[in-house]
């Protein structure tokens, strides 16, 4: 809605639709003393990013923000390219690969997510837990069946079915797939072995069902019985999927929650901004949850003076109060000196009187 | 006796073609050849498209793209063996069952076993399930049909799991349920043409038969159904055609699992499910990749088609020999 605040009841509704038809058929004009961003990107943090959009629209009126959650991949493509005014990624850009980018890339921390194992096992009663050999061992497919012997040896006790285990993974390029093959990379021999390497897409099992994106996983996951895969906490949670508890590097057992999210990330913080993605691939800390990744917001170092001023204000907007909206979406606050690494690089974006540079949009 | 010639009057309803009738007729003529043509050209439009988007990734892996089994984008290596496999193996169980019910249905609905009218609203209900779209099969199918079967491929996979076919348990998405929606999918072709192919078998046979002192199902599978069975088995080419391409239902219900396994219980994937998964994200090269699939799945529905058409000709021959 564009007109949002001002007037209530159903006449606002119509004065908003009347005025969103005026708007598209004089096009541009009418949004002279207002601003139009777009973004791209993570699908991982988009739930977040479209919070954060309304509430920052909420207050600021002139502003309107658009947010695409295509995939790290695709965003990270779309900003290079000039297509978007910033970018979306949950894998920090490499510093050869952000050389190329005309004028210069600020990186900046937004928020930070746990993969988690959702899993579907009807009639399960507990809380199921996988050591890292043997949760490696399942997405190698080397693990086959719920009661093998690996399996149920770390879970005492529990009846598991002698069923095969479905696996999902995702078959298009992100983030998550990132995240979660680096610590499996560093976590596991057998990982290293078969040679799978970390990516943004890997070769899986063939046994294993792909599915598009954290939402197709999860719904996946929700509709297969006997199914575990990797999402980001907050699509299990809304789908009301179980997780299950991972050993960390100190070898205990940790269920993803925010404190657990917050604990890895304040014993692996580091004192910049270089290196921190790499810095959480296996964090160290008894409360450590053991899966966890930085989400990255990409911006150009110049912008005109108008787009610079609100970018500077939104991201400022998003390391303050909206760290807040994380965690009720399931995501972790960033560490305090992690926001301010991130405050103090938000400072570097500048106006640029001169001309237009090529992000910007008529 | 004299050769009487008689001009049409003003009453008789034959006339002299007018100049305009002939121009109609010549229009006509000529504009179904134009269409018959078209077609023609543009299936050969389409190949040569699809083979020249193709050529770089034959030229490039050539046949070992037939044998692969892994969809590796990140190294650029494509397999699509276990999507020929998906294809294959779905489409010939989907045959099996839609075959033999949709004939067993023809027979049914044609030999006397019901009412007329009765037997009109039976056919117009199974074509109406062509009416159904894929989408909506899809639906069905991860709704219905899996909760519906799991308890049976369960105690199946549990009683006779050392059958290949059972090996490993039903999760969800798989071969199975992916079967079951494709042969109620292609039921009503298999059905009406089949219906059509027995309704063609001469009354006269069916009594010279009965008046031999043939039982009712002696007559059924031992005169008439040899005698429709070139029509029958181009109902079951068609079908089978249709098994082959079908892609939305099975996309969402087959599990997209690169592999080959009997296990009717395990997911698969086929390769007009790989095409529409894959193509909205391809880069170039793994694009190229897919057009090559889309050759090979045209290359099988042809293969399949010629084939039906020769035992179409074939059991027509021994028929006329006989």
């Amino acid at each position: 809605m564009l007109l949002p605040g001002k007037l209530t009841g159903p006449w606002a509704a119509t004065l908003a639709g009347a005025f969103w038809l005026a708007t598209a058929a004089v096009s541009a004009p009418a949004l002279a003393d207002g601003i139009e961003l777009h973004g791209a990107g993570s699908t991982l943090a988009a739930p977040l990013y479209e919070k954060w959009i309304g509430e920052y629209q909420r207050t600021h009126n002139s502003v309107i923000l658009h947010y695409a959650a295509v995939g790290s991949g695709e965003g990270v493509a779309r900003f290079a390219s000039g297509a978007v005014d910033f970018g979306a990624s949950d894998v920090a850009l490499a510093s050869e690969k952000a050389a190329k980018i005309a004028g210069g890339v600020v990186q900046v921390p937004s928020t930070a997510g746990m993969v988690v194992l959702a899993y579907n096992l009807p009639g399960f009663k507990g809380e199921l837990k996988l050591p890292q050999d043997v949760y490696s061992d399942i997405f190698l497919g080397r693990i086959h069946s719920w009661d093998d012997p690996r399996i149920a040896g770390a879970n005492p006790g529990l009846k598991l079915p002698a069923r095969t285990i479905a696996v999902v993974v995702r078959q298009d390029s992100s983030g998550t797939t990132y995240a979660f093959t680096s610590h499996l990379a560093a976590v596991s021999k057998n990982w290293g072995v078969e040679g799978r390497g970390a990516g943004t897409v890997v070769a899986w099992p063939h046994e294993a069902m792909n599915a598009r994106g954290n939402e197709g996983v999860a719904s996946r996951i929700k509709i297969a019985d006997n199914s575990i895969g990797y999402v980001e906490y907050g699509f299990a949670r809304r789908l009301g999927l179980k997780v299950a508890a991972l050993q960390n590097s100190e070898g205990r057992f940790v269920l993803p929650s925010p404190e657990a999210g917050e604990a890895a990330m304040v014993s692996s913080a580091t004192g910049s901004l270089d290196g921190l993605g790499a810095s959480i691939v296996n964090p160290h800390g008894p409360e450590a949850y053991p899966i966890v990744t930085y989400s990255w917001l990409l911006l150009h170092r110049h912008y005109p003076p108008e787009q610079a001023r609100v970018l500077k204000s939104f991201v400022l907007f998003a390391l303050g109060d909206g760290q807040k909206q994380a965690l009720n979406l399931g995501y972790i606050a960033l560490p305090p000196a992690v926001t301010e690494l991130a405050k103090a690089a938000v400072v570097e974006i500048d106006a640029e009187p001169a001309a237009p540079t090529p992000t910007t949009r008529n | 006796m004299a050769f009487q010639l008689v001009l049409p009057d003003s009453k008789s309803v034959s006339q002299a073609p007018s100049p305009l009738a002939y121009a109609v007729d010549r229009t006509f003529f000529y504009a179904a050849a134009a269409g018959a043509l078209a077609i023609i050209l543009l299936v050969i439009y389409i190949l040569w498209e699809i083979g020249g988007q193709a050529l770089p990734a034959i030229g490039r892996s050539g046949a070992s793209v037939l044998v692969n089994t892994q969809w590796d984008v990140q190294n650029s290596s494509f397999g699509i063996l276990p999507q020929i496999w998906g294809t294959l193996y779905s489409s010939l169980m989907a045959l099996l069952i839609g075959g033999f019910i949709g004939v067993s249905i023809a027979i049914f609905l044609t030999q006397d076993f019901l009412p007329h009218s009765l037997a009109t609203v039976f056919r117009t209900l199974i074509e109406m399930l062509a009416a159904i779209p894929s989408v909506v099969f899809g639906l069905w199918g991860i709704f219905v049909v899996i909760p519906f079967v799991r308890p049976a491929a369960d105690w199946l996979h549990d009683a006779a799991g050392f059958i290949p076919f059972f090996s490993t348990s039903l999760s969800g998405p798989g071969m199975l349920p992916a079967v079951i929606v494709l042969s109620i999918m292609i039921l009503p072709t298999v059905a009406a043409i089949s219906q059509d192919a027995i309704g063609l078998v001469p009354y006269k046979i069916k009594e010279a038969a009965y008046g031999l002192g043939a039982t009712r199902w002696e007559a059924i599978l031992k005169v008439i159904l040899p005698t429709a069975s070139g029509g029958i088995s181009s109902a079951l080419v068609l079908g089978f055609g249709r098994a082959l391409g079908e892609t939305m239902a099975l996309a969402m219900l087959i599990g997209n699992a690169n592999q080959i396994s009997l296990s009717l219980f395990s997911p698969a994937t086929t390769l007009a499910a790989l095409l529409a998964s894959n193509f909205p994200e391809a880069g170039a090269i793994e694009r190229q990749a897919l057009m090559y699939a889309a050759l090979v799945l045209l290359a099988i529905t042809l293969v399949v088609n010629v084939a039906g058409t020769l035992i179409l000709l074939w059991t027509s021959r021994k028929m006329a020999k006989a």
